[in-house]
């Protein structure tokens, strides 16, 4: 059944009414007031339909939870809206206990009767899951885009009310990253009780609209492309944030929001330019914060291509890299020589990895043997664009194209706009590249098995096409081990596996930033680069 | 005057059909799709990349996609966002009237700053006062927006926390939105503060967009003067031993500006482009900052339909002039 949204001027009178309404309290608390310059705007506010970053950070972040989460600055999960998980010996079901005494927001439309229990958890699945649920098509158009991309579908059998406060997720196989995967935005509970009220009031779309979680701060009105207010929840479970009102100023542009933290017009700012690190640091009345990444940069080799389906053309190139140069002049120091496909700040990274040493004479001698001693000519892929785990594609490319040229391989660079770029690569189109991830959760699998798995040769993230059955049987098998240390111990061969392989020159972790005044005081930087103002006070 | 402004109409049509045939074009040109934007650095499955493009209706050959999307504008509609999932015409509404309000202003200081200008320029023609006015409007006119804003941010805001550096109003006033323009807003909430807050955020974004149309403004009337002043009966004026102000502004003045009203007219669509750098540099919630995300994320339908409607403002003020015009001056209804 498809609920039609209601009519423009309903939601518009009822978005007003909110509006109206918030706007004496946010006022009346001027004073504890932090102000976010953010760098987009949400693309909506229901966390189920969207993945960009910017979207969770204004919508699941401050107003919503979990059944689990991760402890902000690390990648542990902790409980939230369920005190207590186990997972079944077999590992194919996780119950969990829910927490008590847990509210939802409420506003103009709604007021809750009753606290969260276990139907939300249901109901909050079943809509993703169940395309007869019909609450599954409300919003016309939108897909529930991270839990296909997840493939929750191959994952997730079904879920059982044990009683009002016990949930049991009952898996189609054993799937040990799944406690990571519902710390994740799209996993966000909502309330039951208010999709139903708005349905009984003949505007159900105002649920997707107007968010109502259990979250610490509450939704109090949003002017498109300029601001998102929400203020305190008294009664989070958590406890309430100790100031009264948070506002995210959107302001796309880097130079716009270093500028308006320097006059004072926020109090933290998101991704700052690297080239304006240096100024700020110098700024008493800035602090910037830094933390080092969830990422990875590499080169990827088309193991599908020739030459690089010889592995001692990949190890030579390796030899013939010298990252610590890169790390200098490309991230300017603002991270680490990477060694393995996951940073070192994740659970199961091997240390024991020994990384190929810069060394032009044992690259020559390798391609050499592989039957290339004059080297070769070969098109090399750069970044059009700054991503997180490469601020200067190009720069970089130059760099790597001396250092090659060193031992006889001739790289022409190519570039191609974004979006081209991504889509030639994942079409396998490419011979060696530029490319990288950024870490959606705490969990290794969500880096192996996106980026080296042999399924993600078929979608396309796997860009080097490099599918290896001995470290694809590793990492499925850590996937489905149920006890975390036996999973690293499974994890730490296939790293071993995959540096012997060289389907990568792993190049860098780069390290994230977090710039803000200094009356900011308790900010903790998060490890999956969301930005979390509960816990944060303001110095009067 | 009837079959004139048949003819003018007439003549609209095409440039519309031309219009959204230029913006489908332009937008299926850049390289990418909306698909792809969806999934970033992380592949997708085919099957599901499958569905989503015939979802979006990206599957089917460019010329069937281009009919529908005519079949569409037809009904009345213009789609919905690609990744709000809003109508386009709701948001573009919603975000309307802050990009007039900034034109509005940069027109007003355009004006208000380039006539009088114009006026000393070819008053005081070879001398000082003309270099200075016209070395200014040259350099506003060749001056890159977005250069032009930062520097007017470091200084202003900055450096001497005279103006704020972005946005529409400061944080601590929570104005609803109940015309979109902040400054009626702002006066309808009764709070001084926030319209003297709404007022200086307009200051930079004001200049820097009104600077181009001020330097045009400014060149346009110093020739138009010059030419009039030259004219007979300007030089009769003087020998009738009228008043120098009297001469230059009620004789020369009201001839000299009807070229002036329509470069003033012409500015429009220069305000619409300007507004799209203007806006993204100074966080302005306007048409010009949500094309340009449209752009960025490949959303089609945003694209397609933002640039039909700003060049529908852009026609239709053009068309008004051109009637205008017939109005006045009969010779132009039956060229």
């Amino acid at each position: 059944m498809r609920i039609p949204k209601p009519a423009l001027p309903l939601r518009i009178i009822a978005l007003s009414l909110l509006t109206v309404a918030a706007a004496s309290a946010v006022t009346a608390h001027a004073a504890g007031t932090v102000v976010y310059c953010s760098e987009g705007s949400p693309e909506g506010f229901q966390p189920q339909f969207f993945t960009t970053g910017t979207t969770f950070d204004a919508v699941s972040v401050p107003m919503f939870n979990r059944l689990v989460e991760f402890e902000t600055g690390t990648t542990n999960i902790i409980p939230a809206l369920a005190e207590s998980w186990t997972v079944s010996p077999d590992a194919k079901s996780v119950t969990f206990k829910l927490r008590k005494n847990v509210k939802f927001h409420s506003n103009a439309q709604f007021k809750p009767t009753r606290d969260f229990n276990a139907d939300d958890v249901l109901f909050s699945w079943t809509r993703m899951a169940d395309e007869s649920n019909p609450f599954h098509k409300l919003t016309v158009g939108q897909t529930f885009a991270y839990y296909d991309d997840m493939g929750m579908k191959n994952i997730v059998d079904k879920v059982e009310k044990l009683d009002d406060y016990t949930v049991r997720f009952d898996l189609k196989r054993p799937e040990a990253p799944f406690l990571a995967d519902m710390a994740m935005d799209f996993a966000s509970i909502l309330s039951k009780e208010y999709f139903e009220a708005m349905q009984k009031k003949g505007t159900p779309g105002l649920a997707d609209d107007v968010p109502i979680g259990t979250g610490p701060f509450e939704f109090v009105s949003y002017q498109k492309d300029a601001t998102i207010r929400f203020k305190a929840f008294d009664q989070y479970w958590g406890g309430r944030p100790k100031f009264d009102t948070l506002v995210y100023s959107i302001t796309r542009d880097a130079t716009a929001r270093y500028a308006k933290l320097k006059t004072g017009e926020c109090n933290v700012m998101a991704f700052p330019k690297p080239a304006d690190l240096a100024e700020m640091r110098t700024d008493p009345n800035i602090n910037v914060l830094q933390k080092e990444g969830l990422n990875i940069g590499y080169i990827a080799f088309n193991v599908e291509k020739k030459p690089f389906d010889n592995k001692l053309v990949r190890q030579a190139m390796n030899y013939a890299t010298d990252k610590d140069a890169i790390l200098k002049a490309v991230y300017q120091g603002n991270g680490q020589v990477a060694k393995n496909p996951i940073p070192p700040i994740l659970w199961s990274y091997n240390n024991k990895v020994k990384d190929y040493p810069y060394d032009p004479a044992k690259a020559r001698e390798l391609l050499a043997k592989a039957g290339y001693p004059n080297g070769f000519e070969v098109d090399f892929w750069y970044l059009p664009v700054t991503r997180p785990y490469n601020p200067d594609g190009k720069r970089m490319a130059e760099m790597l194209q001396a250092d090659w040229a060193k031992v006889g391989v001739k790289v022409k660079l190519v570039t191609y706009e974004w979006a081209e770029y991504r889509k030639r690569a994942k079409a396998g189109e490419d011979t060696m590249m530029q490319f990288g991830w950024s870490g959606d959760n705490g969990d290794p699998d969500n880096f192996f098995m996106p980026n080296l798995g042999c399924d993600a040769v078929k979608g396309g993230g796997n860009v080097a096409r490099w599918c290896n059955k001995e470290f694809e049987d590793l990492v499925v098998k850590a996937a489905q081990t149920p006890k975390q240390a036996d999973r690293a111990a499974l994890y730490e061969k296939a790293q071993l596996v995959f540096k012997e392989e060289a389907p990568w020159i792993t190049i860098a972790h780069s390290v994230r930033f977090d710039p803000q005044r200094k009356e900011i005081k308790n900010y903790k930087m998060d490890a999956t680069a969301h930005h979390y103002f509960d816990k944060v006070e303001v110095a009067k | 005057m009837f079959k004139f402004i048949l003819r003018r109409i007439a003549l609209v049509i095409p440039t519309f059909i031309g219009v959204t045939l230029l913006a489908f074009a332009l937008i299926h040109l850049i390289p990418g799709d909306p698909v792809e934007n969806l999934s970033g650095e992380r592949g997708m499955e085919p099957a599901r990349r499958a569905r989503l493009l015939h979802e979006f209706g990206l599957d089917k050959p460019l010329y069937a996609q281009y009919f529908d999307y005519m079949k569409q504008l037809l009904h009345g509609d213009l789609g919905t966002s690609l990744t709000t999932h809003e109508p386009v015409f709701r948001e573009f509404l919603t975000l309307f009237p802050a990009t007039v309000e900034l034109s509005f202003f940069a027109l007003l200081m355009a004006v208000c700053l380039g006539l009088p200008g114009g006026i000393l320029a070819a008053l005081k023609r070879n001398t000082v006062a003309d270099y200075a006015v016209m070395g200014a409007s040259l350099t506003g006119y060749s001056m890159p927006i977005f250069w032009w804003a930062l520097l007017l941010i470091l200084l202003f805001s900055v450096q001497l926390g005279w103006t704020p550096v972005a946005g529409r109003i400061a944080v601590q006033f929570d104005v609803p939105a109940t015309t979109g323009f902040m400054l009626i807003d702002a006066l309808r909430s009764g709070d001084p503060g926030a319209f003297k807050s709404a007022l200086s955020h307009l200051v930079l974004p004001s200049i820097v967009l009104g600077t181009i149309p001020l330097a045009v403004i400014a060149r346009m009337t110093r020739s138009s003067m010059l030419e009039v002043l030259r004219e007979d009966y300007v030089r009769t004026a003087r020998a009738k031993g009228l008043s120098p102000a009297r001469v230059v502004m009620v004789h020369a003045l009201r001839n000299a500006l009807i070229p002036v009203i329509t470069v003033i007219g012409l500015q429009v669509g220069l305000l619409m482009g300007g507004a799209i750098l203007t806006e993204t540099i100074f966080s302005w919630p306007g048409v010009g900052n949500w094309l340009v995300h449209g752009v960025q994320s490949r959303d089609y339908p945003v694209v397609q339909g933002g640039i039909l409607l700003v060049a529908t403002i852009v026609i239709s003020v053009n068309l008004i002039v051109d009637l205008l015009y017939g109005v006045i001056n009969p010779r132009i209804r039956h060229a």
